[in-house]
């Protein structure tokens, strides 16, 4: 039997920064909080389809899982947890970009 | 050092502007990312977990002040004021924009530097003992042929595209300093019969399936050399597994085909190739080697010295530490921490790189080095200036009196930088030198080597780390695995793997019962780490590891 699919989001990193971006329902975002949570297996892989044509946006595109809590998207996965808070060794990256931008 | 040839500064300036009109070519959308990609590996820039990182190469470890200096005004300028020293004597930034890289190339290249072949399946940045044209043991200064290894595998058109990373280590003393059995090549200068020559030694790495390199030919003359680097890579480029991207380095190659075979292929080939060497090399060598003439060192009297060390008990500690043995009387090797309990191994900010510089220009005959421990190194610093040099680093944040102690831990950049990472090393490191800082054992404990990776590719060491400390995902949780007795001198050794895992929670508790089961059973002070582990072997040590939490599950 085919595993359930389990929420997802897309993410990549940002083709000029770097920075690591989600897919949200208007562009992309830095925020994981704004990301579009994909629950239909179909409708994601649409989604990817759609943020891997972006080339000239963003870098490395996948499908990260993610769990609701609170209504809104959190890691499943301690990697995605750091790729979405930065490093832990310095307040740099994400951390000292508190403010959201959309691009 | 080494001067820039007009031919190297037009080669640099012609590359980067290749590449400054590759990024252009990217950022407009001529070029995709599958396209581009292996062009700005070839150029030291890759996409990490938050960010680009730019990781320039410090050949053979070796640079003047003016080069720090302009290290620290790119990390200023383009970066977050830092930059990361690694185990392979390169520097990396962690967060460069892509529009800015060609502008910091081109800064890299105004003081003779560059990022080429620091990534890529290609021949990486030659590395070299720290202490080379310093230190007492010394038969012979490594970076000259280091140099001339450089020049040679710098686009050399035949090893482009090899079956994986290969990397080179000189060493010119018989205490091995750069792990040079470690590597796919590892060059050991040796003299026969009055004669010098290099020890070749092949199919060293770590990684998944550490290896530690076997002789290849114990005596190659200075003029046989680039010929036999030159067949060895051949035989491999052939020989060496494409198919599997974990079989490719050519460790697996001399293993799976063993070394008498290896050999028998290198030597056709060095037949072949040999008459094609026409001695131009060796003029060439002689050249960058009178670039390497030795400093003129001074007399002076060490009043200050012996004052200080009486005097100063802080001194004093930092001086048995920190210091080696130099080659020339009055001199001192000095090793400076980049290693202050709680702090990042390896990083240094632009405020405390122009400080080392500084004391470079000023005591240090304008030399520096990066170690392959994450260090800095003043190679020549008169023991007469020690005081007023510690003074300076001590104010700096780089007074630290840990050199080769349980806190000199080498780490990897881990989860918190690398996209290849299955763990976090950089907590780890941060926490075992605060713990042990506050148990103020450090120094009772003596010397011992903790080396710690981030995942199987091993570029924290930690298979020859006297405790070598792996982090791996274990379902979905960040776990430690530990190895014991590992070793990467002239008696390299792998560390033995001492059971399961541990959290990370529990691998501070868990270095901390080894460490306490080492002064347990030690016979006296002044037996280290590593020689009670090769009296009492692992079982001893594995108890103090487990035998507290089986007694718990029990």
């Amino acid at each position: 039997m085919p595993k359930a699919f389990t929420p997802k989001v897309v993410t990549a990193n940002a083709l000029l920064e770097g920075d690591v971006v989600y897919l949200t329902e208007a562009g992309w975002s830095r925020d994981l909080k704004d990301a579009e949570v994909l629950t239909d297996e179909a409708h994601a892989d649409l989604r990817m389809i759609e943020a891997s044509a972006q080339t000239g946006d963003v870098v490395g595109v996948y499908l990260a899982d993610v769990e609701i809590n609170d209504g809104t998207p959190v890691p499943t996965h301690f990697r995605e947890d750091f790729r979405a808070t930065g490093p832990s060794n310095y307040a740099h990256g994400k951390q000292e970009r508190a403010k959201q931008e959309q691009f | 050092m080494y001067h820039y040839t007009d031919f190297d500064a037009a080669f640099l300036k012609e590359r980067n502007a290749q590449f400054r009109a590759q990024v252009e070519r990217r950022i407009d959308g001529s070029l995709t990312e599958d396209e581009f990609k292996p062009l700005r590996l070839m150029n030291g820039l890759y996409l990490q977990l938050h960010a680009y990182m730019l990781r320039v190469a410090i050949p053979y470890g070796t640079l003047n002040s003016a080069q720090m200096e302009q290290l620290a005004m790119i990390a200023d300028k383009w970066d977050k004021g830092y930059g990361h020293f690694t185990t392979r004597q390169n520097i990396q930034y962690n967060w460069p924009e892509l529009r800015d890289v060609p502008d910091m190339l081109d800064a890299l290249a105004e003081v003779n530097m560059h990022a080429i072949q620091t990534s890529g399946n290609t021949i990486r940045n030659v590395t070299a003992d720290h202490f080379a044209g310093a230190a007492a043991d010394e038969i012979a200064d490594p970076r000259p042929v280091a140099e001339l290894i450089r020049q040679w595998s710098t686009d050399h058109p035949e090893f482009q595209f090899l079956p994986r990373k290969f990397k080179v280590a000189v060493s010119g003393s018989p205490h091995d300093r750069a792990v040079i059995k470690a590597h796919d090549i590892g060059l050991q200068i040796v003299e026969q019969d009055g004669a010098r020559g290099y020890r070749v030694i092949v199919g060293g790495g770590l990684g998944r399936t550490p290896m530690i390199g076997k002789t290849l030919n114990d005596f190659v003359a200075d003029a046989d050399l680039l010929p036999t680097l030159e067949a060895i890579v051949s035989v491999y480029n052939l020989l060496g597994r494409r198919d599997n991207k974990y079989k490719a380095r050519i460790k697996i190659t001399v293993h799976e085909n063993g070394i008498e075979d290896i050999r028998a292929r290198v030597d056709a080939r060095y037949k072949l190739i040999r008459p094609h060497f026409g001695g131009v090399d060796q003029q060439m060598l002689a050249r960058i080697t009178s670039d390497f003439a030795k400093p003129r060192f001074k007399t002076a009297p060490e009043t200050a010295y012996h004052h200080a060390r009486q005097h100063d008990p802080a001194f004093r500690s930092w001086s048995d530490t920190n210091l080696a043995e130099h080659a020339a009387p009055g001199y001192a090797i000095v090793s400076i921490s980049l290693k202050a309990h709680g702090k990042t191994p390896g990083d240094a900010s632009s405020r405390q790189m122009r400080i080392m510089a500084g004391l470079a220009k000023r005591y240090g005959h304008d030399e520096l080095r990066i170690s392959h421990e994450q260090n800095v190194i003043l190679p020549h610093v008169h023991k007469e200036d020690l005081p007023s040099v510690y003074a300076a680093l001590k104010a700096a944040g780089l007074g630290t009196a840990n050199i080769g102690l349980i806190s000199d831990i080498i780490a990897c950049p881990g989860m918190d930088y690398c996209a290849l990472a299955t763990a976090r090393s950089i907590p780890i490191a941060q926490e075992i030198a605060t713990h042990f800082d506050a148990l103020k054992l450090e120094h009772d404990i003596g010397p011992l080597k903790i080396k710690i990776s981030g995942c199987i590719n091993a570029c924290g060491h930690h298979h020859v780390g006297h405790i070598g400390i792996l982090g791996l995902d274990r379902a979905g949780v960040e776990n430690y695995q530990i190895t014991l007795g590992g070793d990467g001198t002239e008696d390299a050794t792998i560390g033995e793997r001492a059971g399961p895992g541990f959290s990370a929670d529990d691998i501070i508790p868990a270095v901390e019962r080894l460490v306490m089961a080492y002064l347990d059973l030690r016979n006296d002070p002044g037996e280290t780490f590593l020689q009670t582990y090769r009296r009492l072997g692992l079982a001893p040590f594995k108890s103090a590891l487990y035998s507290e939490a089986q007694a718990n599950a029990a």
